[in-house]
């Protein structure tokens, strides 16, 4: 089952909303509605589904209406028209001290100028959602000061939110959120307000902590990198509506449109697409059994000088160079004798970026190993293409 | 430019004599009771009390808020008070001064907070506000005393009307300014109105209503002689006096006790609020 089910999700600020909202579904458009009457219309018949344990991105400009998507989904804002469901409840439907306990019990958020109480410490802050839930106030604060030290702040239990700088005050609103225990995690461009380099710990801390306790994260955000980044999947909000949903490869590779691939043509591809992306498919191999002879045809018959060697459950064992495989024709050696087995391996999700170096040096193809398998050669041209053709990709469609 | 005639006194006056009085006179009394039984209490507390215990508490009191150098004008002050003789009329001032900014708070606190939470309240407080800021005072001194009698309690009444706005107001704008980021994140954590409204609007506010606070405090000094015009005890007699004899010497001994008054206690308030913020 999805966590969040969201369909239809409107919002239309002002006046009368209804009958925006038949505007709407007589297909004009947000600036006409906005010419004729006045209204604003801020989410535009969202549709979405978030599964268990995802970091879902929604991505858009200012103004693209996405946080007041997020405000929705906890009814910060009341919704015009839709449906919102939280694990098969309906949000939407709810009285308010039902929500109330939905708020408590299942959404926690993270603000992106933080919202912390400026009159509470570190602590009291933490411990706020459990004290309006009424939670003990020594069990709330053992709790508190266990997330306190899980986000890294052990020692500033009595400190001020004015006395830390902005990145720890995050980490604040971080620890506020994780000691409700929610399932669900809210975040309001949580890292935009933050300095390049802390919003990066910021980010891998999210992806840390997420890896660990498994929640399900909405995440709003303006900034491309960050989405591609983070998500596991990407919506793109573009005037309220949603214009794509789908993982960071499919945005890049196959963008639905042209608002969508003038988002991504400036995207360091480097630090989106790995190894996965641009390897191919081991065809020059070689086993063990089958003895230096049939290398050396292999590699005539492909004109490599150099070939991989696998065992027959195709664990990766090394690299046979063609000098190496003659000498030990030659000299009537094993093949495990001349066998390079030290060569540089990569991973699967290793990143673009990182692999530039390793091709700079590397005097063969790099292997792709996981598990000790060998799935994947990257050469240096495919790393080079991945890199430069995406690029003329979008070109080509323009 | 009579194009009608719009006799608002006699409708005044009619009102008042044939509905109000007779209505409502047993109500105003029970008001009156219980608000001269306070008001002597007060009084008796803050006369009965030896001079110098007072002004030890009060001096010790502005040495914890504000620091020396206020508790070193407040024993000036009070060594003013009583070598011009006027102790006990500072007292009896002081205590219609505390009477009526108790009831402001009580009454306008509250409704600042209303008014902050619900627009309509707001929309129907904010006017007569207004009015009772504008009105000229001796207006509402004649039905003060029609309702009230002389002395004591209708200059409670008087000093309540005049006095309360700002602490309603100041109430309001503090809930206003507390940052809609932190409202809106205790609400996403799902705090009822209350919760909210204790835990995060009421302190983020507490500096701009404290202000509001001194505020009323010092209006409800400055009405200390138009108080005594309808029959108030106090320092507010003595300036009446030196008017009414032209008497220049004993209207400035009385005012200058006022004003002693008046900066003893805006500091000490004033004290209050930092300390809160």
């Amino acid at each position: 089952m999805n966590k969040i089910e969201v369909k239809n999700l409107t919002k239309i600020f002002g006046s009368h909303p209804q009958q925006g909202l038949k505007r709407l579904k007589n297909g004009e458009s947000k600036d006409e509605i906005l010419d004729k009457t006045g209204m604003t219309v801020g989410v535009n018949q969202a549709n979405f589904s978030v599964k268990p344990g995802e970091i879902f991105v929604i991505m858009g400009l200012s103004g693209s209406g996405k946080s007041t998507l997020i405000r929705l989904i906890n009814r910060l804002i009341e919704p015009t028209d839709g449906e919102i469901s939280i694990d098969g409840e309906s949000i939407t439907r709810m009285d308010k001290n039902q929500l109330i306990e939905v708020r408590r019990k299942k959404l926690a958020m993270v603000f992106q100028k933080f919202g912390l109480l400026p009159h509470r410490t570190v602590l009291n802050n933490v411990a706020y959602g459990l004290e309006l839930q009424g939670t003990d106030k020594q069990e709330r604060e053992n709790l508190a000061a266990k997330t306190i030290e899980d986000v890294g702040l052990k020692g500033y239990e009595n400190s001020y939110p004015s006395e830390l700088s902005g990145g720890m005050q995050q980490r604040v609103g971080l620890a506020r959120a994780l000691t409700n225990d929610s399932d669900i995690l809210l975040m309001d461009e949580a890292f935009s307000a933050l300095d390049p380099i802390i919003r990066k710990e910021m980010q891998d801390e999210l992806i840390r902590l997420q890896s660990k306790l498994n929640k399900t994260v909405l995440f709003i955000t303006h900034d491309l990198d960050e989405a591609l980044k983070l998500g596991d999947r990407i919506a793109i909000m573009k005037d309220g509506q949603i214009v794509q949903i789908g993982t960071s490869e499919e945005i890049l590779e196959n963008p639905a449109n042209t608002y969508v691939s003038n988002f991504v043509r400036d995207v360091d591809r480097s630090k989106v697409l790995n190894a996965s992306h641009v390897m191919k498919k081991p065809e020059v191999l070689v086993t063990y059994k089958a003895g230096v002879r049939v290398a050396v045809r292999k590699m005539e018959e492909v004109g490599a000088s150099s070939i991989f060697v696998v065992d027959k459950d195709q664990n990766f064992k090394g690299l046979l160079t063609i000098d190496d495989a003659i000498r030990a024709h030659k000299e009537q050696l094993p093949m495990e004798d001349v066998l390079i087995d030290n060569v540089q391996v990569i991973t699967p999700d290793t990143l673009l970026n990182d692999m530039v170096g390793l091709a700079v040096e590397a005097k063969y193809p790099i292997a792709v190993v996981a598990d000790g398998k060998l799935c994947g050669i990257v050469s240096r041209v495919s790393i080079l293409s991945g890199l430069v053709l995406g690029k003329e990709r979008e070109e080509v469609m323009q | 430019m009579n194009y009608f005639e719009f006799p608002l006194e006699d409708i005044t006056n009619d009102f008042v004599n044939n509905w109000l009085l007779p209505t409502l006179s047993g109500f105003f009394d029970q008001i009156s009771v219980i608000l001269r039984s306070f008001v002597d209490a007060v009084t008796n507390v803050l006369t009965s009390t030896p001079a110098e215990v007072i002004a030890i508490l009060l001096i010790a009191l502005a040495w914890w808020i504000s620091g020396k150098g206020v508790a070193l004008f407040a024993l000036i002050g009070m060594l003013y008070l009583g070598s011009v003789d006027l102790w006990t009329e500072s007292m009896q001032t002081l205590a219609i001064v505390i009477v009526s900014t108790i009831i402001s708070v009580l009454i306008g606190i509250p409704v600042g907070i209303l008014s902050a939470t619900n627009s309509v309240i707001d929309k129907t407080v904010r006017p007569i506000l207004d009015f009772m800021q504008t009105l000229p005072i001796f207006v509402y001194l004649i039905p003060a005393i029609l309702l009230f009698g002389l002395g004591g309690v209708p200059a409670v009444i008087a000093t309540f009307v005049f006095a309360v706005p700002p602490a309603v107001r100041m109430t309001s704008l503090g809930i206003k300014q507390v940052p809609g980021e932190v409202v809106e994140a205790s609400r996403a954590y799902g705090s009822t109105p209350r919760q909210l409204l204790i835990k995060v609007q009421l302190p983020l506010a507490l500096p701009t209503i404290m202000a509001g606070v001194n505020q009323t405090i010092m209006l409800a000094l400055s009405m200390a002689v138009v108080a005594s015009m309808i029959g108030a005890p106090g320092l507010g007699s003595i300036v009446l006096t030196g008017i009414s004899q032209v008497n220049v010497g004993l209207g400035l001994t009385g005012g200058l006790a006022i004003v002693v008054l008046a900066i003893v206690l805006d500091r000490i308030t004033q004290g209050i609020t930092n300390k809160v913020k």
